[in-house]
């Protein structure tokens, strides 16, 4: 790892936004938050990856995989952010070294050949340019090179120096929206500002969820003008300095991100989530609060309390049909745990049993909340292997697992209905209407006629019954051994 | 469960149902050796061949009485008589199938009567068989028409046998496949009879003669189906079984001529209907337990139902087709959660309609689909191959099931039943779901669209 780039770690792991940070020992601090990757028994994706997932839903920019082809070839065109205009974000860009590239150290000439041509054909506002573990290792600079590229092309070559063996996937995250704050943000100047303007950090849009929300905000007068990165423009980053007030949507990850606006340009920032339907209000009521103290007209706070009693009346009208249909039944929520508890209310008011949470990637905070609202400690639980996952929603009876894709066929598999609630979910769930929508995926999951046939017994395995035409002895009597029948039995 | 009702309308737009006598042409056509014979004018028998030629993508020995003018008014025995007499010389086949049409019915002929006295009085056509169903294009649909030649069949040359010297072979099982049954669906259906140790004799067996296979020689009959002598045979089989309620008659008929038990399967698609089958044959063979090969179809399918509920849950779509197979493939979606939120059939004569799984069942054609489709919000249309335009009217993908799939290749290797073909339908619905993804975009939420300020001002090719 180059002296750069282990200070820009080492950065991430000092984050003083980050309570979970604080509480930490100076020594602990050090070692960093990411948990040390144990070789048999991992199963995260790498630092690189969680770069990709963070600015990848830019959607008109060009994002260009410096490395062999193993990490744009078999990752590619696998991620639902949707986009509301430009495609070119869905494109995969890599330079696809060659053996003779590495060994011949022509890696930095191929980049920036491929950036030329990248912007020669496609001319998009800007190339992101990935750095990998090989890239990295043979020492090429992808800096000096994205320079060079952008003041020979006219068009921002932007470097994103995070290789896979940085760390975790988490880790990519911060450094994704590091490496934005270093490059992009600040460089462009909005056309116009007004006193509504925000910046959203750590929303994708997966399936539309920020257009879930986004009526909200249009009825609010609230404007995105800054994005990271929910069907985000290159200038949406770039701008983002000039917000009033930022977002940041359940993502511990770019917590530092947020800070560094906060103090570099004065843009205080909350945390909130637009999962469930108090949270979704909570988020409301703060974002407007904030913009009021910021110069906002005071009467966006009584337009926001408004709006937040009209729509909360009109999700639980909708949800009131599903009552019967979902009441009773047990769920288990394993996902990154913080981002459940408005849910998990949503889903008890609504009668159903959440049997029990995961709080693997949760604090202490998060783990208080979870006991407050599911009455003990005795349903949290930490990271569980396959096995025990299939364990667990065997010995618990729950009707439903909702969870991410990497445990979709352990349930399936236990023969209990799964509902995906992470990022590679194909429907969208956020804001109010989000939560009508998660309620009927329940519905349709763990109602689905389908588990009561797969549970059946085979035929081969039920009692049989006396009767039914049968044929007689016709094969040679074991006891007389007399012959019913000279032909034989037809082979199967 | 569905009632049935038929529209207040005069027209019928696009229709949906093939005649009776076409079906009964067909089923004719899974006999060894046999020319299927249209009693009836010119123009009905060339309707019909044509369309089963660009079904099966086969010559079709399709033949008729070419009732003429002088004929409709005098009567049809002679034309009959020569028809035959040309027949045997011209093709020479072992077997000639009769189906009356609407033309000799609406004039009224006693054709059996008729045709005894030809037989008697021609020696050249003692060798062959001939078999009349009467099956007027104005009564019932191609399922009907199919039905009707196979009791026919059955009554002509199954003998009935005595009960006390009735001596069964106890693994022959008797199969009378419904119209709706492709060859390579019969081809599966026999497979599983055969993994169990049974000997089936399908009636009739199209996997032999409309299976598509290049013949050695040309011939001027069907090339293939259930052999004439196996037919007399049957009545000694241990059991018989129909596939689809419409052949419910046709099989009581031959258990009445055999003295042995009847078991009519509705369907066979979807696990449930496939689990009945296979526990039938369980009893049938005597045996405790299964072959290996199908537990692991049983396996493989309830993997794909896991697999599938995920698009086929919560499916809204229109299914136009005959009572058995609109029966059959409905009830197997709804085994995954699919909702049936329209439903054309084509046949009052036949009960199961009762049990198909949507609110009603409309006596009509693909016009009530289309319209029907619209109204409920529909995703997806099961119909035969002219659903095509109701499709590309509405935007929705189209599953090709029944007669006539004359756009496309390979009708006669669609299989749906048993559990490997319940597995690949349910595949293959989902994947017409998959093929059309629904991108979502900000008006679908009532999001206001991003402002043109952010947008880059400069051109950018959309790969995509």
């Amino acid at each position: 790892m180059s002296d750069a780039l282990k200070d820009t770690v080492q950065q991430a792991f000092n984050e003083p936004a980050c309570a979970t940070n604080r509480a930490k020992s100076a020594d602990d601090r050090k070692k960093g938050c990411a948990k040390p990757l144990t070789p048999g028994a991992a199963a995260g994706g790498c630092a690189f990856d969680g770069a990709k997932i963070t600015l990848q839903p830019i959607v008109d920019v060009a994002h260009l995989v410096h490395a062999p082809l193993a990490c744009e070839g078999n990752a590619w065109d696998n991620r639902g952010s949707a986009s509301s205009g430009p495609m070119i974000y869905k494109t995969g860009f890599t330079t696809d070294l060659t053996e003779l590239d590495i060994v011949m150290g022509h890696g930095e000439k191929k980049l920036y050949r491929a950036i030329r041509e990248i912007v020669e054909k496609h001319r998009p506002p800007a190339v992101f340019v990935y750095a990998t573990c090989v890239t990295s290792m043979i020492g090429d600079d992808i800096e000096a090179v994205c320079k060079a590229a952008t003041e020979a092309f006219g068009t921002p070559a932007i470097p994103v120096d995070v290789p896979g063996f940085a760390g975790s996937k988490n880790l990519g995250c911060k450094l994704g929206g590091e490496m934005m704050f270093r490059h992009v943000i600040g460089t462009q100047e909005p056309e116009r500002t007004t006193e509504y303007d925000i910046n959203i950090i750590g929303d994708y849009n997966l399936s539309g969820e920020l257009w879930q929300v986004k009526p909200l905000l249009d009825k609010l007068g609230i404007r995105i003008l800054g994005s990271l990165s929910a069907d985000a423009r290159y200038k949406q980053v770039a701008q983002m300095h000039r917000a009033r007030v930022t977002m940041l949507v359940c993502a511990h990850a770019l917590i530092g991100l947020a800070r560094q606006l906060e103090e570099t340009y004065g843009i205080p920032f909350f945390e909130g989530s637009f999962y469930g339907i108090s949270d979704t209000s909570d988020a409301l009521r703060q974002m407007c609060r904030m913009l009021v103290e910021r110069g906002a007209d005071a009467a966006l706070l009584d337009r926001c309390e408004a709006l937040i009693a009209e729509e909360e009346a009109k999700v639980r009208a909708e949800l009131e049909p599903y009552r019967a249909k979902v009441a009773g039944k047990r769920v288990l929520l394993y996902t990154g745990g913080h981002k459940s508890w408005s849910v998990v209310s949503a889903l008890q008011e609504l009668g159903m049993e959440v049997v029990g949470t995961s709080v693997r990637k949760a604090t202490e905070n998060d783990k208080a909340r979870v006991a407050e609202i599911m009455g003990t400690e005795t349903h949290m639980f930490e990271n569980m292997a396959p096995k025990e996952m299939y364990k667990t929603l065997r010995a618990s009876g729950a009707d439903i697992l909702m969870s991410g894709a990497r445990s979709q066929f352990v349930a399936l598999k236990a023969r209990v209905p799964w509902v995906d609630v992470n990022q590679e979910k194909h429907e969208p769930y956020a804001g109010y209407m989000g939560m009508v929508d998660l309620v009927r995926a329940i519905d349709r999951s763990v109602n689905n006629p389908m588990w009561a046939d797969v549970r059946r017994p085979a035929p081969w395995d039920e009692a049989r019954r006396a009767g039914g035409p049968r044929p007689m002895l016709r094969d040679r009597c074991p006891v007389s051994g007399f012959a019913n029948d000279p032909t034989d039995f037809e082979d199967c | 469960m569905a009632r049935l009702t038929r529209p207040r309308r005069a027209a019928s737009t696009n229709p949906l149902k093939s005649s009776a006598p076409l079906g009964a042409a067909m089923a004719y056509l899974g006999i060894e050796k046999s020319v299927p014979l249209f009693h009836g004018a010119q123009g009905c028998t060339a309707f019909a061949m044509v369309h089963m030629v660009r079904h099966f993508k086969e010559s079709i020995p399709l033949q008729t009485t070419a009732m003429n003018e002088v004929s409709t008014i005098l009567g049809g025995a002679e034309q009959i008589e020569e028809a035959l007499v040309n027949l045997k010389k011209k093709a020479n086949p072992r077997f000639i199938g009769i189906a009356s049409t609407a033309l000799t019915e609406t004039r009224g002929e006693d054709v059996p009567a008729e045709l005894a006295e030809i037989m008697k009085r021609r020696k050249e056509l003692a060798d062959l068989k001939v078999v009349y169903a009467s099956t007027p294009d104005f009564e019932g649909a191609m399922e009907d028409g199919w039905a009707k030649a196979v009791t026919a069949i059955i009554d002509a040359l199954v003998p009935e046998i005595d009960p006390v010297w009735r001596d069964a072979d106890l693994r022959q099982v008797n199969i009378l496949p419904a119209a709706y049954l492709t060859p390579a669906e019969i081809e599966e259906i026999v497979r599983l009879v055969r993994a169990f140790g049974l000997r089936p004799i399908v009636l009739p067996d199209l996997s032999s003669s409309l299976d598509g296979h290049l013949a050695d020689d040309w011939s001027g009959h069907s090339l293939g189906g259930t052999p004439l002598d196996a037919i007399p045979a049957m009545a000694k089989s241990a059991v018989t079984f129909a596939i689809g309620e419409s052949m419910a008659d046709a099989a009581h008929l031959l258990g009445a001529r055999g003295h042995m038990p009847v078991q009519v399967f509705t369907s066979l698609t979807g696990l449930k209907a496939v689990d009945a089958f296979v526990d039938a044959l369980i009893g049938v063979a005597g045996i405790a337990d299964a072959p290996p090969a199908v537990k692991c179809d049983r396996a493989r399918l309830q993997d794909a139902m896991l697999d599938a509920h995920f698009q086929i849950g919560g499916l809204r779509y229109a299914i136009a087709a005959d009572p058995d197979l609109a029966y059959a493939l409905s009830s197997a979606l709804a085994g995954l959660g699919a909702e049936a939120v329209c439903c054309v059939t084509t046949s009052n004569h036949n009960p199961i309609v009762d049990l198909i799984p949507a609110e009603e069942a409309i006596l009509g054609d693909l016009g009530d689909l289309e319209e029907g489709a619209r109204a409920a919000g529909a995703t997806l249309l099961i119909s035969h191959a002219h659903g095509r335009h109701a499709a590309a009217a509405l935007h929705l993908p189209l599953v090709r099931a029944g007669f006539p799939v004359n756009d496309r290749l390979g009708a006669q290797d669609i299989c749906r039943v048993g559990y490997r073909g319940t597995r690949a339908f349910l595949f293959e619905v989902a994947n017409a779901v998959l093929a059309h993804p629904h991108h979502p975009r900000p008006e679908d939420f009532g999001a206001a669209p991003i402002e043109r300020e952010f947008e880059h001002d400069r051109p950018q090719t959309a790969p995509h």
